[in-house]
């Protein structure tokens, strides 16, 4: 792509310095392009605004925010308001909680995706187009029509307020869709691996765990991000199944907090920046993974 | 549905001959090769018939009931859908969402291919992918978030007495123009939408400029030496391409708008009055606030049937499309 663009750049103006470093030639419009960068850069500013001030607050003390407002810079960084929330609403063992249900639910949508997956992609048992169309009907249904029989029956079977049946829910919602997702790839999956394994006498649980597993381990680390994080953001089944202060997870205990009289700006930026950490560094770390996975997909 | 699918069969498309009970050694190879699979389905099947199958038929079953959650429900035939349409909250719930979706898939697609062409065919070129793909991540930030969290972030941001947003005002001495943004009737719904584009514009962008790069850039120059301007190369030549995940994005962010529950609960909880009420969010005051249990599975019912049949009728157009491609 870059040396297509560069043997068509025509360099009618030597642009930036950064330009003349790689020794390539840009195309650029003089003051067209300052315009468009400069709109574009607010734009993103903007965007990411809101969460620079929750940031900046959340250092402040509350005398500090009263003299200066929101947008002062603070006097001094104060952590006191960010430790008095984590200890009030026992923080870490909210992110305990996120962090068994999410990983759980990752790896267990993955098996349940990989199973179904299995047999329908390259098992190609009857009925799949009936099973794919229900797997896809299953992961868009609103929660909200499942969601009074699940509460109903899982207090008679006293798995309500408990971490297991939010991880069995979100296990059979989440890996619906990996089902649908990783089918599509086995069904193009080669079948000389296959049938040189069947010559070989592998059984059909040997092929799908030493052949199809390790062979489409790209797509299955992608949707395990996938699934931790979508689980992490949550947020409707776990404000109905998770009602006691020690169950909850992160963004329900924040969710609930929202309105109680002890919030105030500070805190309410703290609490913000406690829900935003743990999601920008997933983005970060999983991003790399995510990238491989897209081009590994892309690849195939 | 799921015992018609294992018994049914019609749906496999793939060119494997039909296999008689007492089928010849060759066709034998074939049907040994795709039994024992079944079993690998079990776990999937057993599962999904008890935690969507069964509640999914209880609701609607419910729906016909009038139930508070203990005891017995009562029939009552259709008596909570002829209330539903005398409701005047759940048609508001669906004006609202009508407005929702487009902030949330409408605007969001249109801004998303205007903003994935400006950095994918001009800032990644003019002044480096770098560039492009650090101004992306920035308006991609709102969607890595828990829509709990920016709910927080924005319902701070926008309350009257201690918010950013009115204390930025108020120092630029324009008092005037600070309201009430979610807590008055007639600003609430206008400030959800706005939080809603900035929450889901990072998602289209992302898409567009990752279906962009599929563009034979040979293509491109075919057109610049017939003189096409930059916007009739973007229009006809992008925009046509691209489809596929315009498709896709506009279907998924509907979907979503329709689901939308979290950002209501936290930003207003339906108010003020009844402001911003939504489908999502009635069935949920009527299931756990007002006990009418009945009620409230009528209105994920439709909700329900709703998003079915959108969901078959994108399916649909899509299918058309790539007919057409194809052809």
């Amino acid at each position: 792509m870059a040396t297509a663009e560069a043997t068509r750049a025509t360099g009618r103006h030597p642009a930036a310095p950064g330009a003349k470093a790689t020794g390539r030639r840009r195309q650029g419009r003089g003051p067209a392009r300052h315009v468009v960068l400069a709109g574009l850069v607010v734009l993103v500013l903007l965007t990411v605004a809101p969460l620079l001030v929750v940031a900046l607050n959340a250092v402040k003390s509350p005398a500090d925010y009263a003299a200066h407002g929101p947008l002062g810079m603070p006097h001094s960084v104060y952590l006191r308001g960010i430790a008095d929330f984590w200890n009030r609403v026992d923080f870490g063992r909210k992110l305990l909680n996120s962090f068994l249900v999410s990983a759980a639910v990752a790896v267990g949508g993955v098996i349940l995706s990989v199973l179904n997956a299995y047999a329908l992609g390259i098992g190609r048992v009857r009925g799949r187009t009936w099973f794919l169309v229900f797997f896809l009907v299953a992961n868009l249904l609103p929660q909200e029509v499942l969601v009074y029989p699940l509460y109903y029956v899982s207090k008679s079977l006293h798995l309500y307020d408990t971490l297991t049946i939010v991880i069995i829910i979100f296990i059979v919602i989440q890996g619906s869709f990996g089902t649908y997702l990783l089918t599509s790839v086995y069904a193009s999956f080669p079948g000389e691996l296959l049938d040189a394994a069947e010559v070989d006498g592998a059984g059909r649980f040997r092929v799908l765990w030493r052949i199809v597993v390790p062979v489409s381990r790209p797509t299955l680390s992608v949707l395990l991000t996938f699934f931790f994080v979508w689980t992490w953001n949550e947020f409707f089944l776990p404000l109905v199944f998770l009602i006691s202060s020690d169950q909850q997870t992160v963004p329900v205990a924040l969710g609930v907090l929202q309105g109680e009289r002890m919030m105030d700006a500070t805190t309410t930026s703290a609490s913000a920046l406690l829900g935003i950490v743990p999601a920008v560094l997933f983005f970060l770390i999983f991003q790399r993974t995510l990238t491989r996975g897209v081009m590994a997909g892309s690849v195939k | 549905m799921t015992a018609t699918a294992v018994g049914g069969g019609t749906g496999d498309t793939r060119a494997l001959p039909p296999t008689p009970p007492g089928p010849p050694a060759p066709t034998r190879r074939r049907s040994a090769r795709r039994r024992g699979y079944l079993v690998f389905l079990l776990p999937g099947i057993l599962l999904s018939v008890g935690v969507i199958v069964v509640p999914l038929v209880m609701t609607v079953g419910v729906s016909f009931t009038r139930w508070t959650g203990i005891g017995r429900p009562q029939w009552i035939g259709l008596r909570n859908y002829s209330r539903l349409v005398r409701d005047e909250n759940f048609w508001a719930s669906f004006e609202h969402i009508a407005l929702l979706i487009l902030a949330m898939a409408v605007l969001p697609t249109l801004i998303g291919l205007v903003l994935a062409a400006v950095l994918f065919d001009y800032v990644a070129k003019v002044v480096g992918p770098r560039t492009a793909s650090l101004l992306r991540a920035g308006l991609y930030l709102p969607q890595v978030l828990p829509v709990a969290v920016s709910g927080i972030v924005w319902g701070w941001i926008l309350h009257p007495s201690y918010g950013a947003l009115n204390s930025i005002l108020d120092r630029l001495h324009l008092r005037a123009l600070a309201v009430n943004w979610l807590g008055d009737p007639k600003y609430a719904l206008y400030s959800v939408m706005a939080i809603m584009v900035w929450v889901q514009v990072g998602y289209p962008v992302v898409m567009f400029m990752s279906g962009l790069s599929r563009v034979d850039p040979e293509l491109y120059e075919a057109a610049d030496l017939d003189g096409a301007s930059w916007w009739q190369r973007f229009s006809r030549i992008a925009v046509h391409l691209i489809r596929p995940e315009i498709y896709v994005v506009l279907v998924t962010t509907t979907i979503a708008g329709l689901k939308i529950f979290g950002q209501i609960f936290v930003l207003t909880r339906g108010g003020p009055g009844n402001a911003t009420l939504v489908p999502s969010y009635f069935a949920y005051k009527n299931y756990f606030e007002k006990a009418a249990v009945g009620y409230g599975s009528a209105i994920s019912t439709v909700l329900t049937l709703i998003i079915v049949l959108l969901t078959v009728v994108f399916l649909r157009i899509q299918a058309r499309g790539q007919r057409m491609d194809g052809s």
